[in-house]
């Protein structure tokens, strides 16, 4: 059995090489983290971990990873496997590291940094890592330590252009390699912003994308947020996210999961100012032997505010899903409302749905509500369409497309939408209900 | 205020709002305090076990021993300072049971106006209609009532010490076989040392003529209780089982470590209903009982049924999660909840419905109440495993909040292995209803009283559960524990 | 016995909702064994001066007073002004899940007697009170069975606040918009209910949108209630009138020298 002490030491070596290449301005936040992801290792011990209930870490962990390398990639190959459009700020990264930021919108005001770069602004660099705790989560440590490309973004006061950004973390599948992709979304008072994140890419190598996110809502700011993840079974991507909401801000989060050996998100939002709302929702189509494991937690600790969790998934092959979230109401959290779903659809004999979605509520004046369905679609709802003249399979078929659907509709931007229609709807199988 | 007429076993020696607070003058016959081999030893010899049940014992006491405390679970929403097991008194016994009571003639009079003292009579010409009630105080049932006319059906309705005894192939058959000595850590500890408790079997095509009751007292201070109690019901049979608890005041804290094993066989039916009012602390959080519990009912055959139905108000920390295992094909596993916590209570109970059977069915309803500095979690888990084709499942957890100081979690876990599986699962938080109290006020009737009929509404659903006698008990302990909550 | 001619004065009551001004100085004076009628267009505040003399949580009377029999209200608790006498009729009545409606009225009606030093009634007393009123409002005897409002049509709603009306027998009953949902037939047997309640020493607040129950129930004062203020009032024939000209014909009178 391994110990999950001697983990960090494995990566012992390219830290030091890695350190060698970084601003100084980061080396005691990256110490600091190092000697946390030594102490702590990864979650490869499950018995009585509530968070890891359901996921086997021990995979993702047992492999000794090399630092992935950067290749220019041409961007045709990009713009094939994600959606894009050049008035988008699209910032590519290739294997982990920034490749460049491509875009035909001179006017923007929004600032683009790379993280771990000497011309990040102090009063910006002093935000990273403002919202991550990583005393007792190895993969965020690990991540922290080896923090060197990914991107800042800076909304500037007001800007409410609505500007999309575009990272796309572009995995080329090299064997054994690990990176560790770094964002931060700044966004001023009142402003206005799309950002998408996408991981795309792998091969037929086991490779491990292990991402930080976090992101800072303004006072009266919207950020509307879009994760995608569509790689090969082979791969294995740990994404940690972390939101931070201020007074009246709004948090809107769509993922959007379509393949990965083993995946998990652990999605984190403080609602921390008065007025504040969150709606997070989310998609998972898992086939094969896939793996995809949803932890999105809300956090509530200021009165008056909303928050929306509403995720489904569809299940096939081997394939297993968990989805685990809280939805925390602090005791100073008075006239918190706050509905949280989980709903799955599973298509095979093989699949295995596992859902914990908990509320821990310590304010009175409140309402929250919660709900979890799994397996079979109801017996009534078939019949209905039957007895209208369609057939099973057509019914099936509408059934399944209406269930995904419900997510996909719901995303504003047009490109990534019809791009989602297209990478979800046609992925789907072709399946027929017994009753 | 509405008049309600309750069977009431409140006492009114205390003045508290805990009315069952009372100890009573009985010499016991005690052991020495900690856990050892020898007192497992002695527990046996005292009962003078047949050498099977002896090394039964002792292999849980091995299991115990070798996983040491750390075994003992952390994942509950509960705080409590470590127990000494060292420190508890693992068998105490009224002094009379020695030689043991043939007949109620020969029991302890002070005794049985102890438990007519608790509402519990036992006497012939008291005891309360309907009910056959078996009295465990402390480690050791005291005594059996209605025994003739269950001997007349054929129903076996005895202390678990005699049963072993008497039938000891069936106790053999079934003991452990639904809880495993080696299944959690306050099982096996329980296995190693269980005392008493009762013993229930229905034979195949019997109608169990009379409720079955066991009552339950704690009364020893620094002691342990720990019985088990074993229920078959065999192949078109039904039977319908009552548990009622209490425990004196006492600073100290007391633990209850029961094990409850249910059977049911082909077309079987088992109806189990529990009024937990262990002694659940002062209004400091000092004393009250930690009451961890381990009950799993197994629905073996074809088409039975188990169903239970559970309202805790008592206990300083209640660890419990009455479970189904719905093996036989369209066997019904149900749980109906009212758990409320007052002052520093923490109650972290649930259920587990496990579908291995084809079509088979479950049912959660459970009603969580939070007041004063309390924390109450619903934790539930409901499997569906690969083989149980079309089983289905409905989970309702409400919770109510009584002010802003307490806690009401909602923790379910739930697992689906096959796709014609339909499970859903609902659950909601709030406090009581502003408009709801106003209408109530504004038709002349005062808020604790408006506030009380709320929520004796929210927990009627599961009230409606239990036997005619306990559901109006259960009304009545619902608004002690209310008391003081509101204004 | 002589006739109370004050028996709720309401003076310069001024009211807000979450620093809002809702109410802004009402003054009203409603003698034993008299019909009033308030009317107002929607948002006016009409079915708030009802709530506030029912004592509804959420409101704060911001100035003036409320005095029933001779002692102000303001800092009484709803349920002593229930039992007191005062009786609403709520615009939406509430649904209490799991309470019986059974055990809820004869908790009510044993709490107001018991204030009144009387007996609390016996099971087989209440019975047969219970129904004869039921008859009265012509409600569905299964639905005294179930919990209070709980899947009742909104015409089975306000049945049974006139029955709680009859029963209870109060002094003084506030009906806040009882008219509004109701057919024809439900209209009239509501109205029914309020026609045999009332009497020389029992008297009536009816808060309304629209003239039609008035023709049920003939007020004796008519006050119209525009943006918080009573800007007219009259006998019944001013309803007659409102109902021809609309609310924009009073609206465009504010100002006027208003007569009450």
């Amino acid at each position: 059995m391994q110990d999950t002490s001697t983990i960090g030491d494995k990566y012992e070596e390219d830290y030091e090489l890695l350190s060698a290449d970084l601003p100084d301005w980061t080396s005691d936040f990256r110490n600091e983290a190092m000697l946390a992801f030594k102490q702590i290792g990864l979650p490869i011990h499950r018995k009585g971990n509530e968070k890891w209930k359901y996921t086997n870490a021990r995979p993702i962990a047992e492999p000794q990873y090399s630092l992935a390398k950067f290749e220019e990639i041409g961007l045709d190959t990009i713009k094939n496997v994600a959606p894009w459009n050049d008035s988008w700020v699209n910032v590519v990264f290739v294997n982990g590291l920034c490749q460049g930021i491509f875009t035909s919108d001179t006017a923007s005001n929004i600032q683009v940094f790379n993280i771990a770069s000497d011309e990040l602004p102090p009063n910006i660099a002093k935000l990273v890592g403002g919202i991550v705790d990583y005393s007792d989560d190895g993969f965020a440590a690990w991540n922290s330590a080896f923090m060197s490309d990914g991107s800042v973004i800076n909304v500037p006061d007001g800007d409410n252009s609505g500007t999309v950004i575009n990272m796309i973390f572009f995995n080329q599948g090299l064997a054994r390699t690990v990176n560790h992709p770094r964002v931060l979304v700044n966004s001023g008072k009142k402003s206005n912003i799309n950002v998408i994140e996408n991981y795309v890419g792998g091969g037929d190598n086991h490779t491990l994308t292990n991402s930080v996110s976090e992101i800072y809502v303004g006072e009266s700011a919207t950020v509307n947020h879009y994760r995608l993840m569509s790689e090969t079974d082979h791969t294995y991507d740990v994404g940690y996210g972390r939101v931070k909401i201020d007074t009246d801000g709004k948090f809107n989060s769509r993922a959007f999961f379509r393949g990965c050996g083993i995946g998990r998100y652990d999605l984190n939002v403080l609602v921390d100012g008065e007025n504040a709302s969150c709606d997070l929702q989310g998609l998972y189509f898992t086939s094969g032997n896939q793996h995809m494991d949803n932890f999105i937690n809300i956090d509530h600790s200021k009165p008056h505010c909303q928050s929306n969790l509403f995720y489904k998934g569809i299940l096939d092959g081997n394939s297993r899903a968990v989805f685990g979230g809280t939805v925390l109401v602090r005791k100073e959290a008075q006239k918190t409302d706050s509905i949280q779903s989980d709903k799955n659809l599973i298509l095979s004999p093989k699949a295995e749905v596992d859902s914990k979605p908990a509320l821990f509520i310590y304010a009175d004046d409140v309402k929250c509500a919660h709900g979890a369905t799994a397996g079979n679609i109801d017996a009534d709802t078939v019949f209905y369409m039957r007895s209208r003249g369609v057939d099973l399979e057509t019914a099936s078929r509408l059934i399944i497309y209406g269930f995904a659907g419900e997510v996909i509709d719901k995303v504003e931007i047009e490109e990534l939408r019809s791009y989602l229609e297209k990478a979800f709807l046609t992925s789907l199988p072709n399946h027929r209900f017994e009753f | 205020m509405a008049d309600q007429k309750v069977i009431s076993r409140q006492t009114g020696v205390e003045d508290s709002q805990y009315k069952w607070g009372f100890e009573f003058d009985i010499e016991s016959d005690v052991a020495p305090k900690g856990l050892s081999e020898d007192i497992v030893r002695f527990i046996s010899a005292k009962k003078k076990e047949p050498e099977w049940l002896l090394e039964w014992r002792l292999k849980a006491f091995q299991h115990w021993t070798n996983q040491g405390d750390e075994a003992a679970p952390k994942w509950a929403q509960v705080k409590f300072e470590e127990i000494d097991f060292q420190d508890i008194i693992y068998y105490a016994a009224p002094k009379s049971s020695d030689d043991a009571p043939k007949s109620l003639d020969e029991v302890d009079p002070e005794l049985l106006e102890a438990f007519d003292k608790l509402g519990i009579p036992l006497e012939e010409q008291k005891k309360l209609s309907g009910v056959a009630v078996d009295a465990v105080l402390d480690s050791v049932s005291v005594a059996t009532t209605y025994q003739d006319m269950l001997e007349k059906a054929g129903v076996i309705f005895c202390p678990i010490s005699e049963a072993v005894q008497k039938y000891p192939e069936l106790v053999q058959k079934y003991l452990g076989s639904v809880v495993p000595y080696s299944d959690n850590f306050y099982a096996t500890l329980n296995s190693a040392v269980f005392s008493d408790g009762s013993f229930c079997y229905v034979p195949p095509g019997v109608r169990c003529p009379i409720e079955l009751m066991t009552y339950f007292r704690i009364n020893e201070a620094d002691s342990g209780q720990f019985e088990r109690t074993l229920i078959v019901a065999d192949e078109g049979s039904y039977v319908s089982y009552l548990e009622g608890c209490t425990a004196p005041m006492r600073k100290s804290h007391q633990l209850h470590a029961a094990v409850v094993e249910l059977v049911a066989l082909k077309d079987a039916e088992i109806k189990y209903s529990t009024l937990q009012n262990w002694y659940p602390g002062d209004k400091n959080g000092e004393g009250g009982v930690f009451n961890f519990v381990t009950k799993r009912g197994a629905a073996r055959g074809e088409n039975s049924k188990i169903s239970w139905t559970q309202v805790e108000t008592g206990s300083a920390i209640t660890w419990k999660y009455p479970s189904v295992i719905l093996q036989g094909d369209n066997s019904v596993g149900e749980f109906y909840s009212v758990a409320l916590v007052n002052n520093y209570q923490q109650a972290d109970t649930g259920t587990k419905m496990i579908h291995v059977g084809k079509n088979t069915k479950s049912t959660i309803i459970a009603k969580g109440i939070s007041a004063g500095k309390a924390e109450n979690t619903y934790r539930g888990q409901v499997s569906i495993l690969p083989g149980a084709d079309n089983a289905r499942n409905f989970t309702q957890c409400d919770s109510l909040l009584i002010g802003d100081e307490c806690g009401a979690h909602t923790v379910p876990y739930i697992e689906v292995r096959n796709p014609t599986a339909q499970m859903g699962h609902e659950a909601t938080t709030s406090k009581v209803n502003d408009d709801q109290l106003f209408y109530l006020q504004q038709r002349g009737i005062d808020l604790e009283e408006s506030n009380y009929m709320i929520i004796n509404g929210f927990c009627r659903g599961i009230f409606k559960e239990l036997p005619f006698e306990f559901a109006m008990e259960a009304s009545q302990l619902l608004r002690v524990s209310l008391e003081g909550t509101v204004g | 016995m002589s006739k109370i001619d004050k028996l709720i004065e309401v003076k310069d009551l001024r009211v807000s909702v979450e620093d809002t001004e809702i109410l802004k100085g009402i003054n009203l004076n409603i003698g034993e064994g008299e019909v009033h009628a308030i009317m107002g267009p929607n948002g006016s505040g009409k079915s708030t001066l009802a709530n506030v003399i029912a004592g509804r949580p959420g409101y704060t009377v911001t100035g003036g007073d409320i005095v029933y029999k001779g002692e102000s209200l303001l800092e009484v608790d709803p349920e002593i002004r229930a039992r007191a006498g005062i009786f609403l009729a709520f615009q939406y009545p509430v649904e209490l899940p799991g309470v019986r409606t059974w055990q809820f009225l004869k908790s009510a009606i044993d709490a107001v007697r018991k204030e009144n030093g009387k007996d609390e009634l016996s099971v087989r007393e209440f019975d047969q009170l219970l129904e004869e009123k039921r008859k009265l409002v012509e409600m569905d005897p299964d639905l005294v069975k179930r919990s209070v409002n709980e899947g009742f049509s909104g015409g089975e709603k306000k049945r049974n606040e006139i029955l709680q009306l009859a029963l209870l027998d109060p002094s003084l009953a506030l009906l806040d918009e009882t008219d509004s949902g109701l057919d024809i037939d439900a209209l009239r047997i509501v109205s029914h209910g309020v026609n045999i309640f009332k009497g020389p020493e029992k008297s009536v607040l009816i808060v309304t949108h629209y003239q039609r129950i008035l023709d049920y129930i003939t007020p004796d004062y008519v006050h119209v209630l525009v943006d918080g203020r009573i800007v007219r009032s009259g006998d019944s024939k001013l309803a007659l009138e409102l109902e021809e000209k609309g609310y924009e014909w009073v609206r465009g009178s504010i100002g006027e020298e208003v007569n009450s």
